[in-house]
């Protein structure tokens, strides 16, 4: 049976890879229950808030150069449109020069709308979207108010794009379908997959980067093999992504955001995946160039790139490693994107000493498509205090208080508080491209350095904060995870 | 008011939860799906100039998360067990409990989960605040509301003399909240009123609202929020209110406000008028320093003025720039959607200010429409400052124009204790429409017009 189904939205990750929101143990364990199918996506007693599928799917959409999107939800869904639109100005100015900015109207459901139903006036919201901004593709996303009504947007979607003459395509984000956030990343790439066109041509040249809206890093490392980066779908067009099926194979910043379309090209359009983790730290780097030379005929030169760039950075990375060896590092982010930031430290000497995953997914899309976690370990050793939870800072300040880390990284906003109230310096892993590559890993030496020397800052804050946590929780209880539930 | 909405400038009735964290002291216990707080925290937390998570709010807030479970089987569970574990863990002197469109949908009874944690004497309230209901300031008036209603509850008022409480800027949502909720609070102890600020550090928290109904009489800064909870607290406590629609920014308008004040507590006139003598003095020593300035830079300086804002932020501040600095008003828009009832006293008041403003007022909840008739009104000028939000200053940029932050969502700017009220929120505004020019293009000096 095919990873890709052609039915509206795609099984959410709970029920497809098997997924979790609660672990405590270690790296190996949690390997070797994952593949047991031991772990269950049990619900908490207690929790704290965390995000939803919209808010992922938002990453990808709103970032397509000449699409527009169409909330169909109450206002407070679109929360995020200004900051995603600052994002977009801001790194589409620093990649090329043309600037972006985000094409979004919401239909800013009311009362009666959830009573009477909306679907004309999500109708005038794409028209409207249409006049204002003229794109070539319109993309809905649903919500948990238009979801629980029931609001059959295939239809208006098919209907529309026959009137506009260009596709009009639902994204099912509803919050409530999916307890993680993650699968939000799936629905997009439900959508833009129902946009791609097989190939005309075959490109040799273009590896397709499937990523989020940052720095550009990943063109630098791939011209060294003579090869094109295809940022996917951040900052291409409606067109780009018609054509992705075209590319010599296919690679991402962070095997938990696209695991799912790589797996569907490979199998749809015989697109290769590169079957390495992705490049963060030395050796995944090296790996990662490996992989792509064997797929786009560059075997001959892949070592001596590999050895000018090691020779490159050794003065870089002996002179950091002085400043920063032996220090204790913490990290909390996305399932695979903890993986690629824990794999970093080694090359400084610099310890990683536990991890929190904000979920996990037990196997990936396809027999075959790599295990980040697995390649953690081979490469590091087992790690200890390895958990599992969607942000939850009530259990991730226990839990770091009692490591007492000298530095936490952190790619979630909001979460990073947990640290700083504790007085432990962070560094806040905004860009999720800004760590690749060797250069990456220079960068990250010298941000560690940077955090420890500021802390002074963080010290200040921890001796002045209030902590809203009772000290019942804080000091009498033990496990962080008494409210796990069934 | 149009029906999309592009380029929001409030967020739902959730974003009630940020009034509840602008009390100290006070929690939300959110009963939504799982992006809903976090949606409402990255619209009025972060995008208020990075004003953090208070203390218990952010990622700290307590929520059900509700998924497919509670949509299909009812979530009235899921939040007494939230309830009970925020009781346990969460530190505070009271809990609020709001709840998103899901549960509404499904029609929960979310309010008596908490009536019945109340019964067992718990500090807990609850309100309804999907997104559907309503925008921002829809949900602030909930939460005040059911504090009111179900924590200081039926009380018999031990009315102290000179004791008032303030309904004035929506926490967040007014991006400079903290700030003039201080000022105002500085203003009316220096006219000898004890004041319950009711949000912000410098409130007693918890225990000030518990002090609501043994005020003398009740404030009401602002063209229409808090007019409801006036109406209330009259009907239920007897406590008479004051409506000032403008809020007062610079010497002239702060002047009046502190003399109705005066006139309407029956305090000191005297000590009043050297109050006022006294604060305009400073006042008017920062406005007069900028004389050379002022004319040197003549032909780099905005002179056409937009305000993109709620009604109390967008009244105050055209008043000022108009009135006391000389701006042409050419688009005055207001972003709260108030109600039809509302509107027409608003007219009224904005009309009152001055000649120069008629015609240039439009009640507009859709960005993308506001952006169109800037434009248009622009007419290729260069002249012109937006007083508005992080779209307000693309706009400027965009089109080479004067650019001032005054509304949501921020999220290019950090801000601390900054005010637009009173003397000193004039003195400051003063600096805001006049520092862009060093920001804009290759920046400005007093002998070359740059941007020519």
């Amino acid at each position: 049976m095919g990873i890709y189904k052609n039915t509206p939205e795609v099984e959410v990750r709970e029920r497809r890879l098997h997924s979790t929101l609660f672990y405590n143990g270690d790296a190996q364990d949690l390997i070797d229950r994952s593949n047991r199918k031991e772990l269950v996506c049990k619900r908490g007693y207690y929790g704290q808030c965390s995000d939803c599928s919209e808010g992922c799917a938002e990453t990808q959409t709103l970032f397509i150069r000449d699409a527009a999107v169409v909330g169909h939800a109450p206002i407070g869904c679109s929360g995020g449109s200004s900051t995603q639109n600052i994002m977009a100005r801001n790194v589409s100015v620093s990649r090329n020069g043309v600037l972006h900015s985000v094409k979004y109207i919401s239909t800013n459901i009311q009362e009666k709308d959830t009573v009477y139903g909306a679907a004309e006036k999500l109708r005038g919201a794409i028209l409207e979207a249409d006049r204002r901004f003229s794109p070539k593709a319109i993309f809905i996303e649903s919500s948990c108010a238009s979801g629980i009504i029931g609001e059959d947007l295939e239809s208006i979607a098919s209907v529309t794009s026959d009137e506009l003459g260009y596709p009009v395509i639902p994204v099912y984000c509803e919050g409530f379908k999916s307890r993680l956030w993650s699968t939000g990343f799936d629905s997009a790439y439900h959508a833009l997959l129902r946009l791609v066109e097989p190939a005309r041509e075959k490109k040799k040249d273009v590896v397709n980067v499937f990523g989020f809206n940052g720095s550009d890093t990943f063109s630098p490392l791939l011209s060294k093999l003579g090869l094109k980066t295809n940022y996917v779908a951040p900052l291409a067009s409606v067109d780009d992504i018609k054509h992705i099926s075209e590319a010599a194979c296919n690679t991402q910043v962070c095997k938990t955001l696209s695991t799912y379309i790589t797996a569907v090209m490979e199998e749809e359009y015989g697109v290769p995946e590169v079957n390495a983790p992705s490049p963060f730290g030395i050796s995944w780097t090296d790996e990662w160039l490996r992989e792509i030379a064997k797929l786009t005929g560059k075997e001959e030169i892949v070592e001596d790139v590999i050895e000018s760039e090691h020779k490159r950075i050794a003065p870089e990375i002996e002179r950091l490693k002085k400043l920063i060896a032996g220090k204790r590092v913490y990290v909390i982010s996305g399932d695979s994107f903890c993986h690629n930031l824990g794999n970093i430290l080694k090359d400084f000497d610099v310890k990683l000493i536990g991890f929190n995953a904000l979920h996990h997914d037990a196997h990936p899309d396809k027999e075959g498509q790599k295990n980040t976690l697995e390649d953690l370990v081979r490469d590091n050793g087992n790690i200890q205090n390895v958990t599992v939870c969607n942000k939850q800072p009530y259990q991730l300040v226990k839990i770091i208080k009692r490591l007492n880390p000298d530095l936490v990284i952190v790619r979630h906003g909001q979460v990073s508080n947990a640290a700083t109230r504790l007085g432990i310096p962070i560094i806040f892993e905004g860009d999720a491209n800004y760590s690749c590559g060797y250069d990456g890993a220079v960068r990250m030496g010298k941000r560690i350095y940077e955090a420890i020397r500021t802390k002074k800052l963080v010290e200040n804050i921890s001796k002045h904060v209030e902590f809203p946590y009772t000290d019942w929780w804080m000091d009498e209880v033990e496990d962080p995870f008494v409210f796990e539930g069934k | 008011m149009s029906k999309y909405i592009e380029q929001p400038r409030f967020g739902c009735a959730l974003a009630g939860q940020q009034t509840v964290l602008a009390i100290p002291g006070a929690r939300p216990i959110v009963h939504a799906g799982p992006g809903c707080s976090s949606k409402a925290t990255q619209f009025a937390g972060a995008g208020s100039g990075y004003q953090g998570d208070s203390v218990g709010g952010g990622a700290h807030i307590s929520c059900t998360n509700s998924g497919e479970q509670e949509v299909v089987f009812g979530g009235e569970n899921k939040l007494r067990n939230l309830i009970d574990g925020a009781l346990k863990v969460i530190k505070g002197d009271l809990f609020v409990v709001l709840t998103g469109c899901t549960s509404d949908i499904i029609g929960d009874d979310s309010i008596q989960a908490a009536k019945d944690f109340a019964e067992e004497g718990f500090p807990i309230v609850g309100t309804e605040t999907a997104g559907f209901k309503g925008n921002s300031y829809y949900g602030h008036h909930r939460v005040t509301e059911a504090i009111i209603e179900q924590f200081i509850g039926n009380v018999t008022p031990n009315v102290r003399k000179g004791l008032v409480n303030v309904l004035s800027v929506v926490p967040y949502q007014d991006p400079f909240w903290r700030g003039d909720l201080s000022e105002i609070k500085s203003l009316l102890e220096k006219l000898g009123l004890e004041v319950n600020i009711l949000f912000g550090a410098s409130s007693g928290g918890v225990s000030e609202w518990k002090d609501i109904p043994n005020a003398e009489f009740n404030i009401v800064l602002s063209p229409w929020v808090g007019l409801e909870t006036a109406e209330l607290l009259k009907r239920k406590y007897k406590t008479p209110y004051i409506q000032i629609p403008i809020i007062p920014v610079g010497a002239e308008r702060t002047a009046e406000f502190l003399r109705k004040i005066t006139e309407y507590a029956g305090l000191d006139k005297e000590k009043t008028e050297k109050l006022i003598e006294k604060e305009s003095k400073v006042f008017y020593n920062y406005l007069t320093s900028i004389g050379d300035f002022v004319f040197e830079f003549r032909d780099n300086l905005p002179v056409e003025l937009y305000v993109v804002a709620d009604s109390a932020y967008a009244i105050g501040v055209t008043d000022f720039l108009v009135n006391e600095l000389g701006f042409i008003p050419m688009g005055i828009y207001i972003t709260d959607d108030p109600s039809e009832k509302h509107r027409k006293n608003i007219e009224n008041t904005f009309y009152a200010l001055s000649d120069d403003l008629k015609d240039t007022l439009k009640f507009e909840t859709d960005g993308g429409l506001i952006q169109e008739d800037i434009k248009k009104k622009l007419n290729g000028s260069r002249r012109a400052i937006f007083f508005g939000s992080d779209w307000e200053k693309f706009l400027a940029q965009d089109t080479g124009n004067n650019f001032a932050f005054l509304s949501l969502p921020i999220n290019q700017k950090v801000i601390t204790n900054e005010t637009i009220v009173g003397f000193n929120g004039g003195a400051q505004l003063i600096g805001a429409a006049y520092n862009s020019i060093f920001n804009k293009g290759a920046g400005a000096v007093s002998r070359r017009q740059l941007d020519v």
